[in-house]
């Protein structure tokens, strides 16, 4: 989504644009707002922070002598007297692929500066977060009843506790960060906000739907790690 | 004031493409789901786990984030680090092959 015509360079595609962009004086990402790719070293460096998390987690599933937990059957749910296994997991994932979805459209009529369904979708967004930490919320409490802690657990290698904690509740937090803002954005563009160029609270930057793209990279990248988690944790 | 003109001009996609996707997230989330289901084993259960995983991230970063349509420079800055990562987890694998040896030789055999 680069602006083409700032600062007067062209878009060129490929290595060749890319040794213009870096060899080019001033600035490398040209037309690329600075919130933009502040946020992509920001979403970098979280993806180092959760990649550590997993192999971790590989690590001490790989190195127990005893059996690991199978997930299929400590996700699974007892509905209408039949076993189905992984299926609030399930609908967590369509939850929160639905959001994704939903925030992917709220990016797209912010360009188009459509601010009814831009908010609308923004607010969409926010309440699938919601019910997607709701659902987290079910699980954990699910999961402390059945007596699984940190340092061990009735299914198996007393590890499992420990990573399915840590990793679910630092995606969780990061989802919970997100909702807030995401409420917050809803709120700025039904005020018009980001029509009127109307600064932020810590900022001196001028208010525009560059933001909601902003927000909709961290929201993805929000989803881009469950993808992981639901592969390696929950499938695996 | 040039600038902001300047900006608002930014390029916008078609409705279509974000459906699209959107779908096909959808349908790839189920597949990974039925590949529970169905309760496959062994290279089958995981080689499709990693299809569908690393084609659902593709997906989500190229058109929801854009990175398909971001310029090269951008682009290649976030992707390149992504090898540290590969270079990590060979590391460990070799790491926890020798830790659950060791597990096995002092606790099981019995040193």
């Amino acid at each position: 989504m680069s602006d083409l015509r700032i600062e007067g360079y062209e878009f060129k595609p490929g290595f060749k644009g890319m040794a213009k962009d870096t060899g080019s004086d001033q600035t490398m990402f040209k037309g690329v707002h600075w919130g933009k790719a502040m946020m992509w070293i920001f979403l970098l460096s979280d993806t180092f922070i959760f990649s550590c998390f997993l192999i971790s987690y590989m690590k001490g599933r790989g190195s127990t002598i005893i059996d690991w937990p199978n997930p299929s059957e400590v996700f699974g749910l007892h509905v209408f007297g039949v076993d189905v296994p992984l299926l609030l997991i399930a609908i967590m994932t369509f939850v929160l692929i639905t959001s994704s979805g939903t925030m992917a459209l709220a990016v797209k009529y912010g360009y188009e500066k459509n601010k009814k369904m831009c908010g609308w979708l923004i607010l969409a967004t926010a309440i699938g977060g919601l019910t997607f930490v709701g659902m987290q919320a079910f699980e954990w409490g699910k999961l402390i009843h059945e007596g699984v802690r940190p340092w061990q657990n009735p299914f198996g290698a007393p590890q499992f506790g420990s990573f399915f904690f840590m990793i679910t509740g630092f995606h969780g937090t990061h989802v919970s960060i997100g909702v807030i803002f995401l409420f917050i954005y809803a709120y700025k563009t039904f005020a018009g906000h980001y029509d009127q160029g109307k600064r932020g609270w810590f900022t001196t930057m001028k208010g525009d739907y560059v933001e909601i793209e902003i927000l909709g990279l961290y929201w993805h990248f929000v989803d881009l790690v469950w993808v992981f988690i639901f592969a390696f944790f929950y499938l695996w | 004031m040039e600038k902001t003109k300047k900006q608002e001009q930014t390029s916008t996609h078609k409705i279509g493409i974000y459906l699209w996707i959107w779908g096909l997230l959808f349908v790839l989330s189920f597949f990974s789901y039925m590949v529970d289901w169905y309760q496959f084993q062994g290279m089958l259960r995981w080689s499709l786990i990693l299809f569908f995983m690393f084609l659902k991230a593709g997906l989500i970063m190229a058109f929801f984030m854009h990175l398909y349509w971001e310029r090269y420079a951008l682009v290649n800055v976030l992707l390149w680090p992504m090898t540290a990562i590969a270079c990590f987890i060979f590391l460990m694998v070799a790491e926890f092959e020798y830790t659950v040896f060791t597990r096995f030789f002092y606790f099981v055999v019995g040193g």
